[in-house]
C-alpha cells in the first residue's frame, strides 16, 4: 500500500487506507494539537492502534471466546462477538455508511466541527449502527488512542514521548529515586524510554539504570 | 485418552503461588517428597524480568502473559440469580495469575495482618451489638482460630517475606511509631518502616490534626537488603514504580520467585511441574480419602498423580472450581443455604478521595513497594458502629505507588473524558494529586456464591466457575460514611479541589479494583457452614487441604496475602502433625 499522505513515514500491518485516514482524523480529535504539544495524530497513535490490532490482543488471543454471545449488562463488561480487528473493520466501514448517508463524505473529509459532533454521538451511543454499538467502539477506540499516546514508544505511538512530557512523566526510573524518595522537590528529567534503551540511545549503570537528564526550571517554575 | 499413572509421593501441591511454594517448602524440609503442579509457565527471575523491559506499563497492566489465560478458561459473573451468567471475557476487576510463582509474582506488597477481631468477627458483633444487628441475610463467622494461635505464623510468613514496618502494639505494650491499633505481636518486624514521603508527610499532618494515628503501613518490598528465613537474598527497593501488577525487576518484592523458590528448588525430594493443568482431585470409592490428582501436562497427555497428601492452593477461584468439579463436599445451595462449597463468596469495598493542588507538585513516579501512609481508626470495630449502623471497617492511607502514565493519572471532577480539556487537565494534575484510599472490609451474604455454570465451558470441557456477586446495604452505608471521613480529610489537605472515585452500587467486572477474591471453601468449626476445619483440612476428605483466600468466611479490610501466606504456614505445620496420625485434627 502506498500512502497519499504520510507524513510521520508509518507503516501498517493491518489497519486499510480508508480506516487509516479515518482514525487520524478521529483520535487527533480525543488528544488534539494545542500549545501543549502534538496530539495523537503525530505521536503515532494510529500506528499504535494499528500494531495492538496485530497483536494478540488485537484478535484476543488470551481472552474467552466462546458462545453464546447475550449482550449482558454493563457490569459484564466485553460481551462482543467481534474481536478488536473485527471491531475496528466494521465500526469504520459503517460509520463512514452513515457519513456517506449524511453528508456524501466519508468521516476523514467532513469538517473538523462535524467530526467532533460525530464523535460525541459515538460516544452517546447516538449512531445507529448495523452490527455494533457505537458507544462500545468509542470506549475502545478511546481506551486505545490512551494507550497510544501514554504506552512506551516501543509500541509506535507516544512517538517523541510527547505523552510523558506532558505529564512530567520521566520514564524508565532512574537509580537515584530510592535516595529522592523523601524528597519534597519536584524532579524533572528528559524521559527515557524503554525504546531509548534498547536502541542504545541512552545508557545504563551496572545495575540497568539509566543515568537521567536533569531539566532545569526557572524561578517561575517554568520549564 | 490412556492415563499415564505416576509413582505415589507423599504430597502433591497444586498451585505455586504464595501457598503453593510455602507449603512446599514447609513440607519438603521436613523430609516429605513433594510434587508442585502449576499450569503456569517457568520464567527465570534472573534473566526474564530484565530491565529496562520490566518498565512496560502496557504490557504488564494490560496485556501480560503472567496472567491467567481466559482463553483456556474463565469465570462467568452475573450480579444476582436473576440474570445470566456471561464469561469474564477479558481481564478486569481482577488479574489472577498463572505463572511460577503465581499472582503472588506481581502482586502489590501490601503485607498487613488481620486484626484480632476479624477472627471472631460474629461473636464479637453478636456480643457487642446483639445478634439482631447482624442483617439477616449475611452468613457472619468465626473462622475457629484465635489471635494466640495464629500469631506465631504470622511471625514465621514476615521472616519469609521479609515484611518492614514498626510494631504499634509488642505484647500488649502499645509503640510510638507503629499501629497502635494492631493485633499483640509476639516481636518486631524483620525490617524497618519505609521512609516518608511528601505525600505521606502531608497526609500524616492532616490525619493528626483530626486526631488520628498516622503510621507507615507495613510492605513486603524490601526496606534494607534482607536474608530470609529460607536463607534467600533480597535487594532493598529502589522506589522505581512499575510495581503492582509488574515483576520486580530488582528482585526487591517477596513473592514466591524472589522469596521461596531459590531455596526449594534446591531440595532434591521436590518436584516443580509447569504447564500442568490439574483438573480434580481423585478420592477412594468411600470417598473419604484422597488419592491424588489428575491433570493434563504439557504435551496434552492426561496424567494420574497419586499422594498421600493433597494441597490445593490454586487460588480462591480454582481451589473452588476443583471441590466442585471432583465432587468433594457438598455444593452450595442458595435457596435453601444449605451446602458449603462455593459458599460465603466475597470481595474488597473500597474507593478513594483525590485531592489536587494547584501550589504543589509530587514525584508521583517515585515510590512503589508500598511506600505508604495509614491510619487504622476506622478499621476492626473500635468506633462504636451501633450509631453507624453498618458492621467492617477500613484502613485508609496515602500510597506513592508510582503512578504511570496510562492508568495513573487523575483528573479533577467535571473534567471532560477527553479532547482539549482533558489533556490540559491531566498536564496540570498528574503531579499535583495525592490520593486517599479507602480498603475496606465486605461481609459474606446468601446470595453472594461460587458454583459451576450450566453453560460456559473452558478448553477441556468442563464448566467454568459463576461468580453470583453484588455489593450490599451495609457494604454501601459503610463506604458513605468512610467516604465522608476522607473528605474531612481530604479537606484537611488544603487542596484546591476534591474528587474521588467508588464501586458504585452495583459490582461490575471491568475495571481493575483488586485481586482480593475470597471465599468458597471456608474454615470454621461446623461442617454445615464450613467447607474445612480450622487446619484447613477437608471436613470431608481428611488427607486433603485447601489453602488460601478461599478459606476466609468474610473479607476482613486488610490485603489478604498475609493472612493467606499465614495460613499456608499453620496449616504446614499441622499437616506435619496430621502426618504422625492421619485423621481429622480436629
Ligand atoms: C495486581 C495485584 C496486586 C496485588 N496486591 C496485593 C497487595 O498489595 N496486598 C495483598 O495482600 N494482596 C495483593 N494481591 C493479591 C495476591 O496476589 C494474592 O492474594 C496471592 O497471590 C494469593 O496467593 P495464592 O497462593 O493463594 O494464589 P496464587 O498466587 O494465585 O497462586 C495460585 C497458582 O495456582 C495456579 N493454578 C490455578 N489453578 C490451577 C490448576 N487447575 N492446575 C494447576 N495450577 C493451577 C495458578 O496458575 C497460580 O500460579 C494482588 C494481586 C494482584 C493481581
Amino acid at each position: 500500500m502506498t500512502l497519499s499522505d504520510n507524513p510521520i513515514g508509518a507503516s501498517y500491518i493491518y489497519l486499510l487506507e480508508p480506516e487509516i485516514r479515518f482514525l487520524e482524523a478521529a483520535v487527533e480529535h480525543l488528544i488534539p494539537t494545542d500549545e501543549l504539544g502534538p496530539g495523537a495524530r503525530d505521536a503515532g497513535v494510529v500506528v499504535y492502534i494499528d500494531r495492538t490490532l496485530a497483536s494478540t490482543w488485537g484478535v484476543h488471543g488470551r481472552q474467552y471466546r466462546g458462545g453464546p454471545w447475550l449482550a449482558g449488562t454493563p457490569q459484564q463488561g466485553y460481551q462482543s462477538r467481534f474481536t478488536p480487528q473485527e471491531v475496528y473493520r466494521i465500526a469504520i466501514r459503517e460509520i463512514n455508511q452513515h457519513c456517506k448517508a449524511g453528508f456524501d463524505r466519508p468521516f476523514a473529509q467532513l469538517a473538523g466541527d462535524r467530526q467532533l459532533h460525530l464523535i460525541e454521538q459515538l460516544e452517546k451511543d447516538e449512531i445507529a449502527m448495523p452490527s455494533l454499538s457505537s458507544k462500545f467502539f468509542f470506549d475502545l477506540l478511546w481506551r486505545n488512542t490512551e494507550e497510544g499516546y501514554f504506552a512506551d514508544p516501543l509500541y509506535g505511538g507516544n512517538r517523541d514521548k510527547v505523552g510523558w512530557k506532558l505529564l512530567g512523566f520521566p520514564g524508565v526510573p532512574s537509580g537515584q529515586y530510592r535516595h529522592l524518595v523523601t524528597s519534597h522537590e519536584p524532579y524533572f528529567a528528559e524521559p527515557v524510554s524503554v525504546l531509548d534503551i534498547q536502541t542504545g540511545k541512552v545508557a545504563v549503570d551496572a545495575e540497568g539504570f539509566p543515568k537521567h537528564v536533569i531539566i532545569k526550571r526557572n524561578g517561575n517554575g517554568e520549564r | 485418552m490412556s492415563v499415564t499413572k505416576l509413582k505415589s509421593v507423599d504430597v502433591v501441591v497444586v498451585g505455586s503461588g504464595v501457598v503453593g511454594s510455602i507449603m512446599s517448602m514447609e513440607l519438603a524440609s521436613a523430609g516429605m517428597s513433594v510434587v508442585c503442579l502449576e499450569r503456569g509457565k517457568q520464567f527465570d527471575i534472573n534473566t526474564d524480568f530484565q530491565k529496562p523491559n520490566v518498565y512496560d506499563e502496557l504490557k504488564f497492566d494490560r496485556h501480560s502473559d503472567i496472567f491467567q489465560n481466559l482463553a483456556r478458561d474463565t469465570i462467568t459473573f452475573r450480579n444476582n440469580d436473576s440474570q445470566t451468567a456471561l464469561p469474564m471475557r477479558e481481564m478486569g476487576a481482577f488479574k489472577p495469575g498463572e505463572m511460577v510463582g503465581g499472582t503472588a509474582a506481581h502482586w502489590g506488597g501490601n503485607a498487613r495482618r488481620f486484626l484480632p477481631h476479624d477472627f471472631e468477627m460474629r461473636s464479637r458483633i453478636a456480643e457487642r451489638y446483639g445478634q439482631s444487628f447482624i442483617p439477616g441475610d449475611c452468613n457472619l463467622q468465626d473462622w475457629g482460630v484465635t489471635w494466640d494461635e495464629i500469631e506465631p505464623y504470622y511471625d514465621q510468613f514476615e521472616e519469609i517475606f521479609g515484611v518492614g514496618g514498626k510494631a504499634g502494639n509488642l505484647d500488649g505494650e502499645i509503640q510510638a511509631g507503629g499501629n497502635p491499633h494492631e493485633g499483640p505481636r509476639s516481636r518486631e518486624y524483620p525490617n524497618p518502616p519505609t521512609r516518608r514521603t511528601h505525600e505521606g508527610a502531608l497526609f500524616a499532618e492532616a490525619v493528626s490534626s483530626l486526631g488520628y494515628v498516622p503510621f507507615q503501613g507495613p510492605t513486603a518490598a524490601m526496606t534494607q537488603d534482607y536474608r530470609n528465613l529460607y536463607r534467600v537474598q533480597m535487594l532493598e527497593c529502589a522506589r522505581g514504580g512499575f510495581c503492582s501488577s509488574h515483576v520486580c525487576a530488582q528482585g526487591a518484592k517477596a513473592n514466591p520467585l524472589t522469596s521461596v523458590l531459590p531455596a526449594l528448588t534446591r531440595l532434591p525430594n521436590f518436584e516443580l511441574r509447569p504447564l500442568c493443568n490439574v483438573l480434580r482431585v481423585n478420592t477412594d470409592s468411600t470417598g473419604m480419602k484422597a488419592t491424588g490428582v489428575t491433570y493434563i501436562d504439557a504435551r496434552g497427555n492426561e496424567v494420574e498423580q497419586p499422594a498421600d497428601i493433597v494441597i490445593l492452593g490454586a487460588y480462591c477461584f480454582s481451589n473452588t472450581r476443583l471441590l466442585l468439579l471432583s465432587g468433594i463436599g457438598t455444593p452450595y445451595d442458595p435457596l435453601t443455604g444449605k451446602g458449603v462449597v462455593g459458599r460465603n463468596y466475597s470481595y474488597q469495598q473500597g474507593g478513594s478521595v483525590h485531592v489536587f493542588f494547584d501550589d504543589r507538585e509530587f514525584n508521583p513516579f517515585i515510590g512503589g513497594g508500598q511506600v505508604n501512609t495509614s491510619i487504622d481508626e476506622f478499621n476492626g470495630d473500635l468506633i462504636d458502629r451501633g450509631p453507624l449502623g453498618f458492621i467492617g471497617g477500613a484502613y485508609v492511607n496515602t500510597s506513592t505507588s508510582g503512578a504511570t502514565p496510562i492508568k495513573g493519572k487523575r483528573v479533577p471532577p467535571g473534567t471532560p473524558r477527553w479532547g482539549g480539556e482533558w489533556k490540559k487537565a491531566v498536564a496540570q494534575y498528574y503531579r499535583r494529586n495525592m490520593t486517599i484510599s479507602i480498603h475496606a472490609s465486605c461481609l459474606s451474604y446468601q446470595h453472594n456464591y461460587l458454583d459451576l455454570d450450566p453453560t460456559y465451558k473452558d478448553a477441556y470441557g468442563l464448566p467454568l466457575l459463576r461468580m453470583t456477586f453484588d455489593w450490599n446495604d451495609n457494604e454501601l452505608r459503610m463506604m458513605k460514611y468512610l467516604n465522608e471521613r476522607c473528605i474531612e480529610i481530604g479537606r484537611a489537605l488544603n487542596g484546591s479541589r476534591l474528587g474521588g472515585t467508588n464501586k458504585g452500587t452495583h459490582f461490575g467486572i471491568t475495571g481493575y479494583q483488586s485481586t482480593h477474591n475470597v471465599g468458597g471453601a471456608v474454615m470454621g468449626t461446623d461442617p454445615s457452614t464450613s467447607a474445612v476445619n480450622k487446619y484447613l483440612q477437608s471436613w470431608d476428605v481428611s488427607n486433603l487441604f485447601v489453602v488460601g483466600g478461599s478459606a476466609f468466611p468474610q473479607n476482613p479490610a486488610n490485603g489478604p496475602t498475609e493472612t493467606i501466606g499465614m495460613l499456608a504456614c499453620w496449616a504446614a505445620d499441622a499437616i506435619k502433625d496430621y502426618v504422625r496420625n492421619p485423621v481429622s485434627l480436629v
